[in-house]
């Protein structure tokens, strides 16, 4: 059950990993698709929290071509519809996140990432 | 027996089996909502204002069905995978994660419009080996000091918790202000034993002046929630009928006949007077 909307927010936070640790990156992954509520206000009041870039790469990866490179100025239905389906409705259901500094590899069993740290990582 | 939290880590404690029946006791699910609702309350979120809130230790999704019914979304995260485990069979909305909240979080600075946890903290108290990491202050100042950094400015977090004294809140409470928050504790029904709940309510951004801590709930407990279960005593009595007496007439007449068979001297003659009751004369 990662969705993009929580990979946005997630950077690594193993020890001395404090520079270049976002996004994580995904690796042999399955999707799934469930449909979820549209709710364009919470849409609109989110997206200042949004790291774009990190986002419209993330959903390419994951084969969604539907966002626009930059971040556009005008909101309208359709580009809010597209953001809703690539936020909220693809899930990550198996497979792992990598860190892109410390290369610690955070599994994915059944949708629930695991995000524990062993002693000598935790900060 | 002594509480959860002193038996065993929580990952262990909340088994499979400890997991199911957590969830599926209906007591546990009336207080964990009820719980809920106040923490959703003190937290004071701007009405008919989607938000984003993190469910710190969401455990099986009883706390998240809540956060479901009232349209917010939200993440979760807790160190027990049978409990998460759960959660999924609930098919609850938001976004798991196994986590050690005291290894602190990973989350963007700014992320969540508010944060709750529900019965928690007290679970951080406890070292579980003799690391340095692995001691409660150490544990609770990367908790406080991450958490604090993923919330928005300015917005709130509510942790219920159960303290067992007054110097783990003391603990807890410095570390959290050490980590920039502001706030303090709340306490609910603090003259009542059994729904006296402490609440720490985390203040960040604001001022002070525009964030005022709430107050705790005042006077008892509403009553409707006391002596359920009185009926299914009194039916239980009934089905058994009165209780039958141990020395009644057939244990006494069986006592003399003994007594005469060992020989024993001025055992009274038997009579329909045996084992009848006086009356009650004067």
């Amino acid at each position: 059950m990662v969705r993009l909307i929580t990979h946005n927010l997630l950077a690594c936070h193993a020890k001395d990993c404090n520079t270049n640790n976002f996004p994580l990156e995904f690796k042999d992954i399955q999707l799934e698709i469930r449909e979820a509520e549209f709710n364009s206000d919470f849409l609109k009041g989110f997206m200042p929290k949004l790291e774009w870039k990190a986002l419209v790469d993330t959903a390419r990866q994951l084969g969604d071509t539907s966002l626009p490179l930059e971040q556009p100025e005008m909101v309208d239905d359709g580009f809010l519809k597209s953001l809703h389906h690539v936020l909220l409705e693809i899930h990550v259901e198996e497979g792992s996140m990598t860190c892109p500094n410390c290369k610690h590899v955070y599994p994915i069993l059944n949708g629930i990432p695991n995000m524990l740290l062993a002693e000598h990582e935790i900060g | 027996m002594s509480r959860p939290e002193l038996q065993a880590p929580p990952e262990i404690y909340y088994g499979d089996t400890e997991a199911k029946k957590y969830t599926q006791n209906t007591r546990n699910q009336q207080i964990q909502r009820d719980m809920t609702y106040r923490a959703l309350e003190l937290l004071n979120l701007p009405p008919d204002q989607p938000a984003f809130l993190l469910d710190i230790g969401c455990g099986s999704g009883l706390s998240g069905e809540i956060l479901d019914e009232e349209g917010y979304l939200w993440a979760g995260v807790d160190i027990a995978p049978s409990m998460l485990e759960v959660a999924l069979e609930r098919e609850v909305e938001g976004d798991l994660f196994l986590h050690d909240i005291g290894q602190g979080f990973g989350f963007r600075p700014g992320s969540f419009d508010g944060a709750i946890s529900i019965s928690v903290l007290q679970w951080l108290l406890n070292a579980e080996t003799s690391h340095p990491t692995s001691s409660p202050p150490h544990r609770l100042h990367r908790f406080f000091t991450t958490l604090h950094s993923a919330m928005r400015n300015p917005s709130r977090v509510i942790l219920q918790f159960y303290p067992s004294s007054d110097d783990q809140i003391q603990l807890i409470t410095s570390i959290a202000q050490k980590a920039g928050f502001g706030g303090g504790i709340v306490v609910d029904y603090p003259n009542s034993k059994k729904a006296k709940k402490v609440f720490l309510c985390l203040l960040v951004g604001g001022g002070g002046s525009q964030q005022q801590v709430p107050q705790g709930l005042q006077g008892d407990e509403e009553h409707d929630s006391k002596a359920v279960f009185e009926k299914r005593r009194e039916r239980m009595k009934s089905k058994h009928g009165k209780r039958k007496s141990v020395k009644d007439r057939d244990w006494i007449l069986k006592k003399k006949e003994l007594y005469r068979k060992r020989g024993k001297e001025d055992v009274p003659n038997d009579s329909k007077y045996t084992g009848r009751k006086r009356k009650t004369q004067f």
